[in-house]
């Protein structure tokens, strides 16, 4: 799957001052595209912090149907999300405060997350993946990957477009 | 009951009894509806069939009175739904527990073969106690075999477990080191054949994908298992895979038996990445 990647890189220039110590910030947009499909529905959507050993340092969001009746969707279909399932999904109990959420409709979604704060945590320093996984009920089911590294020492700015079930995710960092 | 029944009886008895005997030439299989799940209250729907191609029904259904699903606990789960078809036996789980089930039916019996007054080979298969009853004591050329066959699948609701994984001892069996629910296409996953519990060294591992109606060549491969009983495995794409294997001996099979034949075969399912 051929993935349009841009990593623009901005620096910012740091004043001269005495550096007071300010968690540094992650904010990831997730594009969820408009479809003109027969039968639309929402899209299941997890998204995480992927180690360099392709292990889970920590899941930021999952939005999925939590109302749903058992057995008619809620969490049954979490596991379409496999990659995201099988690495920390099924370890995790649904619903997860200050993660999971309910489905998103089409537009971009923005959520900005504070080093040392739940549900991001303290992350070690070190070469990451944002990872967005989307999967649409009677549709496709797409996996994103934006690469970053952390403690960002400026203001920095990657995306990476999705094809079908996904638009553009952005991450924007702040030290 | 008057003659006629008797004998239709019968003739199904013999059909159901050569069923098997025929179907050593054809794969025994189960196909559960998904292995990986992820809700509080799911069922999974399994499919049992004996037939040349996988996975398609097309010769006889998997006989499922020997049917022992084990839950994550350990414990035996009625199947619900039961029935047995023209070409597949259908039965449903409720996965009522978070954790792994295992799917097995066990078939372990006798097969005999002898030649009658004209010389026409005469097969028989059926359990222990109905041996004395049902072959001619001063058989001619008679051969029995110990079969004890084993045809297992793995359902997972939420996060995977061992515990329904434990092998019984007796037979051969799948002892993995590889979840059998966390198969992924691209990776390797290792797995250990045990015989009567202990490693069923040198054996011959048939690997064959699901979907053969659909591509010219068959893409089966086989692997040996080591020392130890292990065996390794990377696949090549996702879907459902059968795998299988045969131990055949001359000692230890239990009286009348003189030949031992212990067969396992699973299906899994490897998801893409």
């Amino acid at each position: 799957m051929r993935r349009l990647l841009s990593v623009t890189l901005t620096g910012m220039a740091t004043l001269p001052v005495a550096h007071t110590a300010v968690a540094a910030d992650l904010t990831v947009k997730v594009e969820i595209p408009r479809l003109s499909v027969a039968e639309y529905h929402k899209p299941y959507v997890a998204m995480w912090v992927e180690r360099a050993d392709q292990g889970v340092a920590s899941t930021l969001a999952v939005w999925y149907d939590a109302k749903a009746k058992e057995g008619d969707g809620g969490t049954k279909w979490l596991k379409d999300m496999r990659q995201w399932w099988r690495k920390a999904g099924r370890d995790m109990k649904m619903p997860a405060d200050g993660v999971s959420g309910a489905t998103r409709a089409p537009g971009e979604h923005p959520l900005t997350f504070t080093d040392g704060k739940a549900p991001l945590g303290k992350l070690p320093a070190g070469n990451y993946n944002l990872v967005v996984e989307a999967a649409r009920e009677v549709g496709g089911r797409e996996l994103v990957r934006v690469p970053f590294t952390w403690p960002p020492q400026s203001a920095q700015s990657a995306n990476a477009k999705g094809e079908h079930e996904l638009g553009t995710v952005t991450v924007q960092l702040k030290p | 009951m008057n003659t006629r029944k008797l004998y239709a009886r019968l003739a199904v008895l013999a059909l159901a009894a050569l069923a098997p005997l025929a179907a050593n030439a054809h794969r025994q299989w189960l196909l559960p509806s998904a292995t990986v799940l992820s809700g509080n209250d799911d069922w999974v729907t399994v499919d049992g069939a004996v037939s040349n191609d996988l996975f398609y029904f097309e010769h006889f259904p998997l006989r499922i009175e020997h049917l022992v699903v084990t839950a994550p606990d350990g414990s035996a789960v009625k199947a619900e739904n039961a029935s047995t078809g023209r070409y597949r036996s259908t039965f449903d789980v409720h996965l009522t527990q978070q954790g792994t089930y295992k799917v097995a039916v066990v078939n372990d019996g006798l097969f005999a073969s002898w030649k009658d007054d004209n010389g026409q080979t005469k097969r028989w298969r059926g359990a222990p106690d109905a041996f004395a009853r049902e072959v001619p004591a001063n058989a001619k050329d008679l051969q029995v075999t110990q079969a004890d066959g084993r045809v297992e699948a793995f359902v997972t609701s939420g996060k995977p477990s061992t515990k329904a994984l434990a092998t019984t001892g007796r037979g051969l069996e799948l002892a993995p080191v590889t979840h059998p629910n966390d198969l992924v296409a691209g990776e390797s996953s290792s797995f250990r054949l045990l015989l009567d519990g202990k490693p069923a060294a040198n054996l011959k591992v048939e690997v064959v994908p699901g979907g053969i109606r659909y591509r010219d060549q068959l893409q089966d491969f086989s692997v040996t298992t080591d020392a130890d009983g292990k065996f390794s495995v990377k696949w090549p794409a996702p879907g459902m895979y059968w795998m299988a294997a045969q131990a055949q001996q001359d000692t230890g099979a239990v009286k009348p038996a003189t030949k031992r034949r212990a067969s396992y075969a699973a299906t899994v399912e490897v998801l893409p990445q």
